[in-house]
């Protein structure tokens, strides 16, 4: 793979992970516990999809071809998808939605403070600016996990059973595939490794605090990277897709 | 000197146009004018998520779906400033929304119609932003302080709202085939609903009296309407879209337009109950609010378990 290539798959599939959780949390307009939820969750939201669009536009520039961010996102199908599968989870009760937001959150920032250090400008770029987001989406999920877990009886057994539910997700954030290793040596991609040590402190802090366990690490589901999605996604691109797949010539 | 707690000085004041303050002296029917007003406003803004919603997820672009996400936020935004506006009359949130999940209290009767297809979106920000932002400008002036300063700065916000739904529809109407007959078949379902949006005309309507002598409502609903009729007509043939109602007619003498009689039936049947929506707008706001109640009370719990810890170890 040129490096050329590698950047372009690189940063599709981080549009790709900000896209598909966007996408779920929009879902939740209009249905959350409180108004002021309401409007805390699809701001993330938002913040997810304009995190997209610049990661889109600069993978359509370096690929060359011609391509919008449009056509990155509603244009391509599953198996050339490369968000990591717990993005595309679906947002169940509103504990599995903010277990779902710790998880990502958190590894978001850890990545994303290394990524202002690429050599590739434009990543570092997206990066400084996207991490300010991150830290609070960070704080609001980290807030949300320790009120529910130290809440009342229901609210800490909905929250345990949440993060029981979507550990096995988190494993493949910590994955190195060929194309973070061929753009390591170049200073452009993130080393994964040593991420995960002061991810698990994260969580195992915010968990405590809360008041929960944290999960054994057990079977841990991957294959997003390669394309091999869970059932979810094929739905929600379905979704997403649809005006522009049924109007293929429309301009909107 | 008058008694400052008279209805004269009251009227007096009003008829200086000072603003009335939440713990200024006001005639009990003033009050409960603007607790039902503010109230079904506030409610409006937030059950007039659910229509636009419906197509956050289909939305066709980054920057479409971008749009509408940040619109919907401010509708829900400006929920909040009015039901905190209209707790300084003494009714709390929690009252509020239960006067809205029993029906007592109302919402704007247009969003309980459909958005069906994209250009509904285009349509809603149009011609329902654009209704709403001909009273609001109108509200801005409004005698009650705290919201004649929520509309001030809805305002603002609203007119941005309005460009965008309008952008919507001349992109469509620009684009292909299909898609300028789903901009002309929102504009057929969405014109006369906004056009009741006003309310009944000045002679029926039950309200506008006392309204108008307390400067709560600054213009009449037939006033009001006219403005925007004015204002929308010339923009719907600016990018080839048909007004549905062949008997509209430019006055030349006044420059206002004519048009035909509004289907008042309709209103009222939807304002009793009786439109595309009005039981599934509500039992969604019903369905999520109850969902949610397991976590506002963990909210709750939470905090009083913090702070009397907190008083324990002080």
């Amino acid at each position: 793979m040129t490096k050329q290539e590698a950047i372009y798959k690189y940063a599709l599939r981080l549009g790709d992970d900000a896209l598909i959780l966007g996408h779920r949390l929009s879902e939740l307009c209009s249905r959350g516990p409180i108004l002021e939820e309401d409007l805390a969750l699809t701001n993330i939201s938002l913040d997810l999809i304009g995190r997209t669009q610049a990661l889109f536009i600069y993978a359509a520039s370096i690929e060359g071809k011609g391509k919008t961010e449009d056509d990155l996102a509603y244009r391509r199908s599953e198996n050339n998808y490369g968000n990591h599968l717990i993005t595309e989870q679906p947002n169940g009760d509103f504990a599995h939605t903010i277990a779902r937001q710790l998880f990502i959150s958190s590894f978001e920032y850890l990545f994303y403070s290394e990524l202002e250090k690429s050599k590739d400008e434009t990543l570092s770029a997206i990066a400084k600016k996207t991490n300010k987001e991150i830290k609070y989406h960070m704080q609001h999920a980290s807030d949300w996990t320790i009120r529910l877990g130290d809440g009342t009886n229901e609210s800490h057994k909905r929250m345990q059973n949440a993060i029981n539910d979507l550990w096995m997700f988190t494993g493949e954030l910590f994955e190195m595939d060929e194309i973070d290793a061929q753009l390591l040596p170049e200073g452009i991609s993130v080393d994964l490794i040593p991420l995960k040590t002061n991810w698990n402190n994260y969580i195992k802090t915010v968990l405590t605090e809360a008041t929960l366990k944290v999960p054994e690490d057990g079977y841990m589901q991957t294959g997003s990277r390669k394309g091999i999605h869970t059932e979810n996604l094929g739905h929600i691109l379905s979704e997403m897709q649809y005006l522009q797949r049924a109007y293929p010539d429309a301009k909107w | 000197m008058h008694n400052e707690h008279s209805d004269t000085h009251f009227q007096t004041r009003i008829d200086n146009g000072e603003h009335i303050e939440a713990k200024d002296y006001m005639p009990e029917n003033y009050r409960k004018h603007l607790i039902r007003q503010m109230s079904q406003h506030a409610h409006s803004e937030v059950i007039g998520m659910q229509p636009e919603g419906n197509w956050i997820t289909r939305a066709p672009s980054l920057r479409a779906k971008q749009i509408l996400l940040a619109k919907i936020q401010d509708e829900g935004g400006h929920g909040l400033y009015l039901y905190s506006a209209a707790e300084t009359l003494g009714v709390s949130r929690v009252e509020f929304i239960q006067q809205l999940q029993s029906g007592k209290a109302k919402y704007s009767s247009i969003f309980n119609y459909p958005a069906l297809n994209w250009a509904d979106v285009g349509a809603i920000g149009w011609l329902v932003d654009g209704a709403a932002i001909v009273n609001q400008v109108s509200l801005q002036r409004t005698s009650y302080g705290p919201y004649s300063r929520a509309m001030v700065r809805i305002c603002k916000e609203e007119s941005f709202h309005q460009r965008q739904g309008y952008e919507i529809m001349a992109k469509m109407m620009k684009g292909t085939k299909d898609q300028q007959a789903m901009a002309q078949d929102a504009m057929n379902r969405w014109w006369w609903p906004a056009l009741m949006m006003f309310g009944p005309h000045d002679t029926d309507s039950p309200h506008s009296s006392d309204a108008v002598k307390w400067k709560i409502k600054r213009e009449t609903n037939d006033e009001l309407r006219q403005k925007f009729i004015d204002k929308t007509i010339p923009q719907a043939e600016l990018i080839g879209l048909t007004v549905p109602d062949d008997k509209i007619k430019l006055d030349e003498k006044t420059g206002h337009y004519k048009i035909g009689p509004i289907n008042w039936d309709e209103f009222y049947r939807v304002i009793a109950g009786n439109g595309p929506c009005n039981k599934q707008r509500l039992d969604h706001h019903i369905k999520f609010h109850e969902e949610g109640s397991w976590v506002r009370d963990a909210a709750v719990a939470y905090k009083q378990k913090h702070s009397t810890k907190e008083l324990q170890t002080v």
